[in-house]
């Protein structure tokens, strides 16, 4: 438990080490917390108000306002499914209805084993190669069910 | 063993997407099991999606081109004589050749898919930082005026006079001013900017270093989305090459000039793409918009006279400076000036960047580069400028592709993203889409685009459910009309473009396919 604790004040207080000298650098401490964490630990709040002389609340804030900041631990593998148009007019939406029911997932949850997380996207600009998803920073194009099967066997899912 | 063959293997995303990656890696192994050595050079895509991944191979006779290209079919086309531009079934020969491509006019995009994109010296030998050096034996005023008499009009969307802006910030007395770069690139159909960022980066950091020069500002940032990961990766190579040749730096090539570059990633907002609240994030706030005045020339970022342009509008800078302005202007009609690189996207049998002209009409870009529905169905709309462009449908295909055109039809070009759909679209939901997109994406400031486009959901479901009992007693008609005036509400009442220009996809959809919105279920 204080193992985490430690962990977290750490790394909280290595990337404002590394980024507090420039200027608004809330959004880069973040991603370098994330980044290492995979998330940004409610315990990161107070100790990054302290740091940069903001408010709690202006900190959770900008951590809400954004898509990309997670507040708790996604799973291993991370898996966007991209909802824009484009992807749309290739059948996204029956794929996202495909994928949802295989992974038995909503948007935002994650597996109870903590292998997956589905969250949505959109646009991942692959838009040519439509439908598009992204898992781990890893694009993928013209994903069809069956092409998602394949991929997702890679995961352990099937 | 043989001298080494280079092969050059997409690194482009959309190309890894579709497996250049294990292409690359197949070629290297499979070469090597045959005693050949490759040398692979990952470029960008020359924006011919449908034949990605796009391998050529350079020969005595020039670049000789195969696609698409999976990993599995590499070991064939070795034993074929790839490495010696051997026929085989998908040899294309010299893709510049191809009509695709030869028909265009790429001028912002003139390197794309050519160039090692880790390679300053290989950008340099295509043409790349004439114009910095012309600028560089210029006054800063006079590089404005090129600008200015280009007639280059901001390509992320508002197709505001560059020069103009320029001039503004040129004329503003501050001790620290900042060139940034919009590269939050979310429309749906859109991709030009990525494209150009890994296929090409030095185009995007000699333009930036070219403004800078002109208005007297000395560090870029880059707002780059989270999405491109790509990109970034891509930036970041180039970013140290520039440096360490001196081409950023204290002394950007000897001028005595300091210019440098800094990345910042977004994180996953599409409202951070409208300028003032890239600003915001920029600084590290929540990306919330600004009312303007001040203008973020005048009061921009940290409250320094700022420049606001998107990726492609300073990936043009290069070539006007190096060809001059009247060069670029001949290109295009009435005030869309210079060449547009449009993104053909979505249901199209042949999608990718398009470069040309201004002036091409929808028939000609869809039917003619695209080939028509990827599907095989009829196409029956597209959308074009993104998730705040209109609908047009096929009777209005006629409609040229250049910002007044687009205007007198109650559309936008936008970031010149196309996104074409067959005759499966359900123009209501894609209505009831664009409702909900802005309800995920508003940043909330504002009345009409928060709470309305809730609304608007609200009431699309109502719609889309086409209870016969609703369309009997007249509360389908009725909530029609209060979609209309909700739309009327939003377009004229919201502080920014994203819930002011929702209503545009929403209208067109109600006006061009009104049957979708009146089904009973």
């Amino acid at each position: 438990m204080n193992n985490e604790a430690d962990k977290i004040r750490r790394c909280v207080a290595g990337a404002v080490q590394k980024f507090a000298g420039e200027p608004g650098p809330l959004l880069e401490i973040l991603h370098a917390i994330q980044d290492e964490l995979g998330f940004v630990p409610a315990a990161a709040v107070p100790q990054l108000a302290d740091a940069l002389n903001l408010s709690r609340a202006e900190i959770h804030g900008v951590i809400s306002f954004y898509h990309h900041f997670r507040e708790h631990a996604p799973g291993r593998y991370v898996v966007q499914l991209c909802r824009a148009e484009a992807c749309q007019s290739m059948n996204a939406r029956a794929l996202e209805e495909f994928v949802r029911g295989q992974l038995r997932l909503d948007f935002g949850e994650t597996s109870a084993d903590g292998r997956i997380t589905l969250e949505p996207v959109y646009c991942l600009g692959n838009c040519a190669c439509a439908p598009a998803m992204m898992v781990n920073g890893e694009l993928h194009g013209r994903v069809t069910p069956e092409r998602f099967g394949e991929i997702a066997k890679e995961w352990g899912v099937s | 063993m043989s001298a080494a063959v280079t092969v050059y293997v997409p690194g482009d995303a959309s190309a890894c997407s579709l497996g250049a990656d294990r292409v690359a890696r197949a070629l290297e192994a499979e070469a090597g099991k045959r005693g050949r050595v490759v040398h692979i050079v990952r470029n960008g895509s020359r924006g011919m999606f449908w034949l990605e991944p796009l391998v050529e191979v350079v020969t005595p006779a020039g670049r000789v081109a195969y696609g698409p290209v999976a990993a599995g079919d590499v070991a064939k086309l070795l034993d074929a004589g790839l490495l010696e531009g051997g026929a085989h079934a998908l040899r294309l020969g010299d893709i510049a050749a191809h009509p695709w491509l030869a028909s265009q006019q790429r001028l912002t995009g003139s390197r794309l898919g050519i160039v090692d994109p880790t390679s300053l010296v290989d950008y340099v030998a295509h043409g790349g930082y004439v114009g910095l050096r012309n600028a560089l034996a210029m006054q800063p005023v006079d590089i404005v005026r090129a600008i200015t008499d280009s007639g280059l009009r901001g390509r992320g969307g508002a197709a505001f006079p560059t020069g103009i802006k320029w001039q503004t910030v040129h004329d503003q007395k501050a001790g620290q001013k900042y060139i940034t770069c919009n590269a939050d690139e979310g429309d749906s159909g859109t991709f030009a900017d990525r494209m150009l960022m890994e296929g090409d980066p030095f185009s995007l950091i000699e333009g930036m270093t070219i403004a800078g020069i002109a208005v007297g500002a000395t560090q870029g940032y880059i707002y780059l989305r989270i999405e491109y990961p790509h990109a970034a990766r891509a930036l970041a190579r180039a970013l140290q090459v520039a440096r360490a040749m001196g081409h950023l730096g204290p002394d950007v090539l000897g001028s005595g000039k300091r210019f440098d570059i800094a990345v910042r990633l977004g994180a996953g907002a599409y409202i951070c793409g409208e300028e003032t609240s890239m600003l915001e994030s920029l600084e590290g706030r929540r990306g919330e918009v600004r009312v303007r005045p001040p203008l973020p020339a005048i009061k921009g970022l940290f409250g320094q006279p700022t420049v606001v342009n998107n990726v492609v509008t300073l990936a043009s800078v290069p070539v006007v400076l190096a060809r001059g302005p009247q060069f670029y202007k001949d290109f295009g009609a009435g005030k869309s000036r210079g060449t547009i690189p449009l993104q053909l996207a979505g249901n199209v049998k042949q999608g990718g960047l398009v470069e040309r002209a201004f002036g091409l009409t929808v028939k000609q870009l869809v039917y003619g580069y695209g080939g028509g529905s990827a599907s095989g169905r009829p196409v029956r709309a597209v959308q074009i400028g993104g998730p705040l462009g209109a609908y047009l449908p096929e009777s209005q295909f006629d409609t040229p592709l250049e910002y007044e055109a687009l205007a007198a039809r109650d559309g936008l070009l936008g970031h010149g993203g196309v996104v074409v759909f067959d005759d499966h679209v359900n123009m209501a939901r894609m209505a009831r889409y664009a409702l909900e997109f802005c309800a995920v994406e508003s940043c909330g400031k504002c009345t009409p685009c928060r709470i309305g486009s809730t609304r608007g959901v609200e009431l699309m479901d109502r719609i889309i459910a086409g209870r016969a009992d609703t369309v009997r007693n007249g509360a389908q008609t009725a909530d029609l009309a209060l979609l209309e005036e909700l739309c009327d509400t939003m377009f004229n009442g919201s502080l920014c473009g994203l819930g002011g220009l929702t209503p545009y996809p929403v209208r067109s959809a109600l006006k061009h396919f009104r049957e979708d919105f009146q089904r009973v279920n």
